[in-house]
């Protein structure tokens, strides 16, 4: 029988060319019609340091990296000892024998990826020679390689033919390398090509893409891990008539600035990380006081303080849900796949302009990094909404009422005075109880807008559920699965819209005996909040600074479900 | 209490420096209205926290738009809205301890990018609405009610503070001048580019410094405020510069560049060179 999945870890030092690897092998296999999904991890540095990176390939949808590993390539020693216990039974090492020599390993061969690859006359080619390698032992047809490096270095300079012939002889040396090593690891089968059009792309830029799609028209962001991507594609593809893309100076001038634009009639978003998300606190509260409609991304990674800039958690929710100060709760979507970053990105302006306040998208890094093959999205389906627009005379009540009015923009009739201290109806300033209690409430009520987020459910009879949030959706997903296939009772849930959550997924999910919800950090913040709306939630957690392997959880899972059958029968 | 709002209750105290800022402000925008054409709703007006902050709600006659924002974020917001609507007139009222204390950081940004915005600074040398705090431009060894043993710091010298960072329109004024503060106010509009409109503005419940500036000749108090020289050329930045290194308060425009341009400008000139990118293209690049 041949394999339908293959996983592949890269590993090794920063400027190896680790993470090339990984995205090459995964470019090159995605242009056949494999799904492809990649993963990496590095240290907070430029060179140097321990950086490891993972590729996916399959004939079915992938959803998340891979638990086991079918091939180890050891960029030095350090590599191979970090990760050699995660290789699977019948799994093969390639080390770089240019670098440390494996003795007495068996399952491993080595050749010096350097020397080869300068022997083809391109010193650069060391990557070409891996993935010479890797395509042996999966008996992938090596002219599938040769054209993605045909079509990657086609590049109109002079010296283009000379540098694809330099790597496609670096990819022969490599075959020949694995070919003599008497390794295989089975024959990978056939791509089942998907249907449709697809694009190869990650988080980062499907979440840019979807606030495009939404019609940005203003980005303001501070450089910071994992969110700095989304600054330089907006600076590189955000610019034109009325549209600009600005670094600012601290995050403090992000949230304040895009908040300026919005107030004058723009669309506009940030994003950042934790410790940015943390410094806009003070920015997003004004927004949702002054009602003035804005995207904040965070772009999760470990916390607290500058804690792990470059690993994945998702620790950030409660802050995400309550960033400031005083009575305030902020929407909240959550994408838990590179294609739910597009529709986060489109959705969280739809909610903005709607209730005309501050919209939280909370990524992760996992997702940021995540190159992955989707259907390429359909901008018809896009349905992108503008704020209601006061179009009358002056002497407008800008702040009238209970609920949600027409907003005035600058340069129109309606002057009103936008602010952040308690105000009445036309903005000024006041410290009457009945107008804190009225314009509370009115910031209350918008919310109630937003209750048309989706949900995805499976065997909603069973009293025990499962439901992660975020970037553990796929790992979820196989898991539960996994149990599913062993006859254990469990029923399926999913949002990626948390708050407002969508009522009836929530009238459902009070009526089970035990809500499992796996997510990445020590505190079980989605449980808690799901506990705070009268959901028997428990949190499933863990804090490495990597994603759920699907066999750990599935067994977790398996574990607590046990316990809970056990429990309910004694009772 | 104003005239068009009854609900509304702050007021500055009698004699406030402020009360005269308000009336040249006033002034300086009905003048845009009337000489220029520009309708109120074209101006805006964007202020921090802070006595100087409530200028938003108390300003009579046309009604601009109004952000009554955060502590020390003035400027930021005023860049967003500025780069939003470049046709906007876009006008930030602080105090010092908004602008010089905790908004501090802002200034430089704004000064290298040539913002197309005028501020103007209410200076009265101590946190009035918090009830006599030390600010930045309070003196050396001063007690205020959290110097109680004399403040440890040195005064803040705005003017070559400002100079020094680049903003391309400095100009120093003080709250009894209605008329020199409405003229300098409309040249602050006017100019290309970030403009400060700096004002010495006494507290007086916290620190009165009328008599210090304006000088009482019965009690022999010479006056720190004097007129700049008529022949002072507001090119010229060394000159200005001389004038700010000087002992007292120097009134007029100090310094001017007009050659620089703006922010919108700037951003223009590289939206220009670009090619708009539209969604579809753009994914069609990842295309597998």
């Amino acid at each position: 029988m041949k394999n339908t999945d293959f996983v592949v870890r890269f590993a090794g030092e920063g400027g190896q060319g680790v993470v090339t690897s990984a995205d090459g092998f995964a470019s090159a296999n995605a242009q056949v019609g494999y799904h492809v999904q990649t993963f990496s991890t590095f240290p907070s540095q430029i060179r140097g340091g321990p950086v490891w990176t993972q590729t996916r390939i399959s004939t079915e949808p992938i959803r998340s990296s891979g638990d086991d590993l079918d091939v180890l390539v050891a960029f030095n020693e350090y590599a191979y000892n970090e990760h050699k216990s995660e290789i699977r039974e019948g799994g093969v090492i390639i080390f770089d024998s240019g670098t440390f020599e494996l003795e007495g390993v068996e399952n491993s061969f080595g050749m010096a990826f350097d020397d080869l690859a300068r022997s083809t006359g391109n010193a650069r080619a060391a990557n070409m020679v891996v993935m010479g390698a890797l395509a042996y032992l999966v008996e992938i047809d090596q002219s599938i390689l040769e054209q993605f490096v045909t079509k990657r270095f086609t590049r109109g300079r002079p010296n283009d033919q000379e540098i694809i012939e330099s790597n496609i002889k670096a990819l022969t040396l490599g075959r020949i390398e694995a070919e003599n090593s008497g390794f295989m690891i089975g024959q990978m089968a056939d791509a089942i090509p998907p249907e449709g059009e697809q694009v190869l792309i990650n988080g980062n830029v499907a979440l840019s893409l979807g606030a495009m799609a939404a019609g940005i028209d203003v980005y303001v962001g501070y450089p910071i891990s994992p969110a700095t991507p989304i600054l330089l594609f907006m600076e590189n593809n955000l610019p034109g008539p009325g549209k600009f893309a600005y670094q600012s100076t601290s995050e403090i001038e992000s949230i304040t600035s895009i908040i300026g634009a919005a107030f004058a009639g723009k669309k506009a978003m940030t994003a950042t990380a934790g410790p940015g998300f943390t410094l806009m606190g003070e920015g997003i509260g004004l927004a949702w006081m002054a009602e003035i409609p804005v995207v904040v991304v965070d772009v999760q990674r470990g916390g607290p303080s500058t804690g792990l800039p470059t690993k994945t958690e998702q620790s950030d929710l409660l802050t995400a849900l309550y960033p400031g100060h005083g009575d305030m709760q902020m929407p909240v979507i959550a994408p838990g796949t590179v294609e739910e970053c597009f529709v986060a990105g489109h959705r969280a302006f739809a909610w903005a302009e709607r209730y005309q306040g501050p919209v939280v998208v909370l990524s992760e890094h996992m997702l940021s990094e995540r190159n992955q093959n989707i259907p390429k999205p359909d901008l018809s389906k896009v349905n992108s909404e503008n704020r209601s627009v006061y179009t009358g005379t002056n002497g407008y009540q800008r702040y009238d009422g209970w609920e949600l009015s027409p907003m005035p923009i600058p340069g129109n009739p309606g002057s009103y005075v936008a602010n952040g201290s308690e105000h009445d109806g036309m903005g000024d300033t006041t410290h009457l109880a009945d107008r804190h209690i009225q314009m509370t409430n009115r910031r209350f009520s918008k919310l109630k807008l937003l209750e048309d987020g989706t949900y995805e459910s499976q065997n909603t009879d069973a009293s025990i559920v499962l439901m992660p949030w975020g970037g553990s959706k796929g790992s979820g997903l196989s898991a539960y699965e996994e149990l599913a296939e062993e006859g254990v009772d469990l029923g399926w849930y999913y949002t990626m819209y948390l708050s407002p959550l969508p009522p009836k997924l929530l009238e459902e999910l009070r009526t089970k005996d035990l809500v499992l919800v796996p997510e990445l950090n020590y505190m079980g913040q989605f449980a808690s909040v799901l506990r705070s709306q009268g959901v028997k939630a428990e949190a499933i957690t863990q804090y490495t600074g990597l994603p759920f392997k699907v066999r750990e959880l599935a067994s977790r899972i398996r574990d607590r479900v046990g316990t809970q059958q056990k429990e309910s029968v004694t009772a | 209490m104003t005239s068009k709002n009854p609900e509304y209750d702050f007021k500055w105290c009698p004699g406030c420096g402020d009360f005269g800022v308000r009336r040249a402000l006033e002034t300086a925008i009905s003048r845009r209205t009337v000489e220029m054409e520009v309708a109120p709703e074209n101006n805006v007006i964007i202020a921090g926290i802070g006595c100087s902050g409530n200028m938003v709600h108390l300003l009579e006659g046309d009604q601009p738009y109004g952000f009554h924002g955060i502590h020390g974020r003035s400027l930021p917001i005023a860049m967003g809205a500025k780069m939003g609507n470049p046709d906007l007139n876009v006008v930030v009222v602080a105090g010092d301890g908004d602008f010089l204390g905790i908004g501090l950081e802002h200034i430089s940004p704004q000064a290298a990018r040539n913002l197309n915005i005028t501020a103007i600074v209410m200076d009265n040398g101590v946190y009035g609405l918090t009830k006599g705090q030390s600010s930045p431009t309070t003196d050396l060894g001063a007690v205020t009610s959290s110097t109680p043993y004399g403040k440890t710091e040195d005064k803040l010298h705005p003017f070559k503070m400002y100079l020094s960072l680049g903003v391309s329109f400095v100009s120093s004024t003080m709250s009894s001048q209605v008329r020199q503060m409405s003229t300098i106010m409309s040249e602050a509009m006017d100019h290309p580019g970030f403009s400060i409109v700096h004002i010495q503005s006494p507290c007086t419940e916290y620190n009165n410094t009328f008599e210090l500036l304006k000088g009482n000749v019965r009690k022999g108090i010479p006056g720190l405020a004097y007129d700049i020289p008529e022949d002072h050329d507001d090119a010229d930045w060394d000159a200005a510069f001389d004038i700010a290194s000087n002992d007292g308060i120097p009134l007029g425009v100090l310094y001017r560049d007009t050659t620089r341009p703006t922010l919108d400008q700037r951003i223009d000139e590289v939206s220009e060179k670009v090619k708009a990118k539209s969604v579809a293209s753009l994914l069609d690049s990842y295309a597998i």
